[in-house]
């Protein structure tokens, strides 16, 4: 008996197994102590992002399957992969004084932050290449179980466990209502390969029963994930609770890595039976326009703000995925990357400012920013201004493009709605804008974070300790964070670049769509 | 280059940033006298009598979607071009006297804004014409909610979103019009010249036309669409409101001749009572609100209203004479209402009220200034003589032509422009002069921006030929694109008659205005 090694494809997989040595060289890091620990798992962690990144941009143009099927390498895959992979390096650096990595009096968690994030973005690279059901479940899970645990990492802070708590619970009925709509349609096609149930529901099952209620429930567990609505309601809470370097990766690289396996399972394996799921995806999106928008008019909280505002832009990129075209595909690559940039430009303004207002992220915030902080006020602007869609952005060529798609399907009601849902979201980052220049700055508060709250799984004894000491443990004060400037500065100059000059990006984005050009019409 | 006009108001604007403090106020207008000049260059070499573009730019931009970055002057734009540039500079060196606190950010808008304004009258591709369009309102949502009085937030806002109903509404229909056009042209294209060769049917025009139409009117604005007009006036500083209501709101009107009619003609001609209406509408509402308000900001933004209302009608007259007299009359009403605004900022400062009840009796010992005020009103009510006067001339005899019940009541707006144009003049410059106001002479700098805006308004109002001579061809040209549309019919009137059905020629398609070009012709030579 002769025993064949399975073929390996060293190259095409590099990405993660890169991903994944690094996880263990950052956990290593993690039981460093004190003050080297920062520099070291930093350090660690972006060299493992910048050789996977580097590794992404090599195997750019492969087209290839790899691990017997299971994954698939192309662009598209690696455009999901690669914002991934950004949005972390990005995330990092803001992460640096967050109480969720280090306070003072405590042993920092570097080390397990930051492998966290890296486990989730290894699951959000494999779920963007993925092409069997197996596959896309467990790298489904691989990026959602360290989520749950960064969502509730600030273990001093009651909001932080709740959303860590919120999602997992959440999340867990997601995925669920996933796995057991991956099961239907198993059953209807009796194919878990992507390719296999394309075959299959080409041959006759466009109409199967099981098959149409696997994409029915497969797709609600998607929704889940990319917070459509209406399966948004944890988003607001979640994003809320969650530290806020963690919400800003979470909005951005989840989205992403969903999308891209939203776009190659419903085009490639339900490809044929796009007559049956294009309408309903249509009426979630309008849905998810309109209620994300108009839940965020009310909002005092930037990242309650900005979780709905995040669903309202998850359903102008499922327009992308609803025109089922190489256009839609390309536009939604587009978007996703804008996206990202205008995002994390935000957030990055949040991040700085929670620390040193007091306000924590209510709009009180960066109330006055124009006058006194220049250098923060402008990034978040142009991210405003570009999420509302406003011309020499990225914002406005992505809901061009999105347009164009849907007008191009015949869909030019959900090109409407993509233009009434951005009047409507003006209101609200309006505001903010205005908040920033137009309003004085708000009398400065005590930073939040004195005292000892409750902590899950901490030990009563310390925390009697610590406060019996007599000392009160403020969170690090206004800091002049020239990173974490720079990073928000470089996000919202590439947003504006990429507004005037968009063809970089355009071109980078249509390799994506030309990867799925033989499953389109 | 007509690029420079484009990119060195924001060029500057960014300077701005990295200039030292005190000289940001006098770098902004030196750049902005820079680009005043260059459009008087690009005037001085415009050929008249082409139809065509001229000074074109064309470069490949967004080739996925087909966007072209395409710039040209016609006869139609260029003196809208000039406009813009000249009242940038009055507005920029008004408030360059008076450096408002954050003047970095205040002169980067500013300069944001003149490259807005002058890109949408350059574009010559439907999509960076919209984009230049829905660019405009960033910067003046910042320079009202910033630097205005009052609620600005809430005025500034209100008029954001009101505007971009109206601008997405126009992104989707031009994106639509390009797909649709697309199946005739063989590729994607946005460029306004292919658009034009291959028009869409009459079904697709119909709806495309409306949402064209209606990011127009609440542009300009139209009466039933005017609803941000009295807040945001009243909120925004002078020097910005000069711009708002002298530039921005042309570029409403301009987008119908630009775009609605050379693109969708049988939409045009299908829509044109319609728009004569609410053009209609907005001259009497507009006039009757302006001399029923005690506000001179609201009374001048609501002569606009008016004054907008006959630009409409003349357009939509669809003939040559009142298209003619509409490019005219955007540029008349710039300098005017411009004029009018900074004035009202030096009577506001001299009597700490924008209110009627309290102002009167400044022109008492302000002879230079109740004399440049009194040429501004005349030209306002379209005194015989003045520019003003020409272009409501040709715009009624174009209504006349076409639809002559609308003339009749467009005339009576006439009248009623004399009323409040009188009344403004008299309680603020004349009558019993209240307590606690001073009544100045104006200023050597004030005047140094006031008095070249009413030179111009005379200069026009002696030789309104320098832009009728230069906007005939390119008029004409638009105005046949619905001519082409239209196929006599009985119920169509004895005034169609004179249209030539569909035969192809230029010189078929300019023969129906054998009377027009007499009028033309007599004015172009300069005798008023």
């Amino acid at each position: 008996m002769t025993f064949n090694a399975p073929h390996i494809d060293y190259a095409g997989i590099s990405p993660i197994m890169a991903l994944t040595a690094g996880i263990v060289a950052a956990l290593m890091g993690g039981v460093l102590s004190g003050r080297h620990q920062r520099a070291v798992v930093s350090a660690l962690s972006l060299t493992t992002l910048a050789a996977a990144a580097g590794l992404c941009i090599w195997q750019w143009g492969a087209r290839e399957d790899l691990v017997a099927g299971a994954l698939r390498l192309d662009e598209l895959g690696l455009a999901g992969g690669l914002i991934a992979i950004f949005a972390a390096a990005f995330v990092i650096p803001l992460s640096w004084r967050e109480p969720a990595a280090e306070r003072p009096g405590e042993e920092p968690r570097h080390g397990e932050f930051q492998a966290l994030l890296l486990s989730s973005v290894l699951g959000m690279v494999l779920l963007a290449q993925a092409q069997n059901l197996m596959s896309f479940f467990v790298s489904l899970e691989l990026l959602s179980v360290p989520l749950y645990v960064l969502c509730g990492s600030a273990v001093r802070r009651s909001e932080s466990l709740e959303s860590g708590l919120k999602y997992l619970i959440v999340g867990s009925l997601g995925s669920a209502t996933l796995l057991y709509g991956l099961a239907f349609i198993y059953g209807g096609s009796g194919s878990t390969d992507f390719t296999g149930i394309r075959d299959a529901v080409g041959s006759g099952l466009t109409d199967d029963p099981l098959v149409l209620i696997g994409i029915a429930l497969a797709a609600t567990g998607l929704a889940f994930k990319i917070s459509i609505a209406p399966f948004h309601q944890w988003t607001p809470d979640v994003y809320q609770g969650a530290p806020t370097p963690v919400t800003a990766f979470m909005a951005v690289a989840t989205k992403a890595a969903a999308f891209c396996v939203f776009v190659r399972f419903f085009e490639v394996a339900l490809g044929p039976a796009v007559d049956n799921w294009q309408p309903a995806l249509a009426v979630l999106a309008a849905v998810s326009i309109a209620v994300g928008n108009i839940g965020a008019l009310g909002q005092s909280s930037l990242k309650r703000l900005l979780g709905y505002s995040g669903v309202a832009q998850a359903g102008y990129m499922l327009i992308g995925l609803v025109a089922a075209s190489e256009t839609g595909v390309n536009a939604l690559v587009f978007y996703l990357a804008a996206y990202a940039l205008m995002n994390l430009a935000a957030f990055a303004v949040i991040v700085v400012r929670e620390r040193e207002s007091g306000y924590g992220d209510d709009i009180q915030a960066i109330a006055g920013l124009g006058r006194d902080r220049p250098a923060l006020a402008w990034p978040l602007t142009i991210s405003m201004l570009a999420l509302a869609g406003l011309p020499a952005t990225a914002g406005f060529m992505g809901k061009l493009f999105l347009i164009e798609a849907a007008v191009d399907a015949d869909y030019t009601w959900l090109g409407v709605a993509i233009a009434i849902g951005t009047m409507i979201s003006l209101a609200y980052y309006l505001r903010v804008v205005a908040a920033v220049w137009m309003r004085p700055a708000a009398e400065p508060l005590p930073p939040e974070g004195t005292g000892v709250p409750a902590m899950a799984g901490g030990s009563p004894e310390a925390d009697g300790l610590l406060a019996a000491s007599g000392e009160t443990v403020t969170a690090p004060k206004g800091t002049r964070c020239i990173v974490i400037l720079a990073s928000a500065a470089i996000a919202a100059g590439a947003t504006i670049f990429f507004g005037i000059l968009p063809s970089p990006l355009v071109d980078w984005a249509s390799n994506a769509g030309q990867a799925l050009a033989p499953f389109l019409s | 280059m007509i690029q420079l006009l484009l990119w060195l108001p924001v060029g500057v604007g960014l300077l701005c940033f990295i200039a030292p403090r005190r000289a940001v106020p006098a770098l902004a207008s030196i750049g902005s006298l820079v680009v005043l000049a260059r459009a008087i260059v690009a005037v001085a070499e415009f050929h008249a009598g082409q139809p065509g573009l001229q000074q074109t730019v064309d470069e490949s931009w967004i080739p996925d979607l087909g966007v072209r970055y395409q710039l040209g002057v016609d006869g139609i734009s260029i003196f809208l071009v000039l406009l813009t540039a000249l009242l940038w500079a009055g507005a920029t060196i008004f408030s360059a006297f008076r450096v408002p606190d954050r003047a970095r950010v205040y002169f980067f808008m500013l300069g944001l804004g003149e490259t807005a304004a002058v890109g949408a009258f350059i574009a010559q591709d439907l999509l960076l014409f919209v984009l230049f369009f829905d660019l405009m309102l960033v910067p003046f949502w910042f320079l009202i909610g910033t630097f205005g009085g009052g609620n600005r937030i809430a005025a500034t806002t209100k008029m954001i979103v009101y505007t971009l109903v109206g601008s997405l509404l126009m992104l989707v229909a031009a994106i639509a019009t390009a797909i649709l056009a697309s199946d005739q042209i063989g590729h994607l294209t946005f460029s306004m010249a292919d658009l034009r060769a291959n028009t869409l049917g009459t079904g697709s025009q119909y709806w495309i036309f409306c949402f064209f139409a209606a990011a127009f009117l609440i542009k300009m604005p139209a009466v039933l669409v005017h609803g941000w007009l009295p807040d945001a006036y009243r909120a925004a500083p002078l020097p910005v409101l000069a711009l708002l209501s002298g530039v921005l709101s042309k570029v409403g009107a301009y987008g119908f001749l630009r775009v609605a009619l050379p693109l969708f003609p049988q939409a045009t001609v299908h829509f044109q009572e319609v728009i004569l209406v609410i053009g209609l509408g907005s001259i009497l509402y507009g006039s009757v609100m302006a001399f029923t308000q005690t506000n001179v900001r609201l009374i001048a933004g609501y002569s606009s209203i008016a004054q907008l209302g006959f630009i409409t009608i003349g357009i939509f007259s669809l003939r040559a004479d009142g298209a003619d007299g509409s490019v005219l009359q955007m540029v008349n009403h710039g300098l005017v209402v411009a004029g009018i605004f900074l004035i009202v900022a030096l009577l506001a400062e001299r009597a700490g009220s924008e209110e009627l009840d309290r102002l009167g009796g400044l022109a008492m010992r302000a002879p230079v200034l109740a004399a440049i005020f009194l040429i501004v009103t005349l030209a306002t009510l379209a005194m015989p003589g003045s520019a003003n006067f020409v272009g409501e001339f040709y715009i009624l005899i174009g209504v006349f032509q076409a639809k002559i019940v609308f003339a009749f009541v467009a005339a009576i707006g006439v009248m009623l422009a004399a009323y409040y144009a009188i009344r403004l003049f008299q309680r603020t410059m004349h009558g019993r002069k209240p307590d606690g106001i001073t009544s100045r002479e104006i200023g050597l700098r004030d005047a140094l921006v006031v008095a070249p805006l009413a030179a111009c308004i005379v200069g026009l109002a002696l030789y309104p030929g320098l832009i009728l001579g230069r906007s005939d061809a390119a008029v004409k040209d638009k105005i046949a694109a619905t001519a082409r549309a239209v196929q006599p019919t009985p119920s169509a009137g004895r005034f169609l008659d004179a249209f030539v059905p569909h035969s192809g020629t230029k010189a078929s398609i300019a023969a129906p205005y054998p009377a027009s070009n007499g009028f033309g012709a007599r004015h172009v030579r300069g005798q008023p």
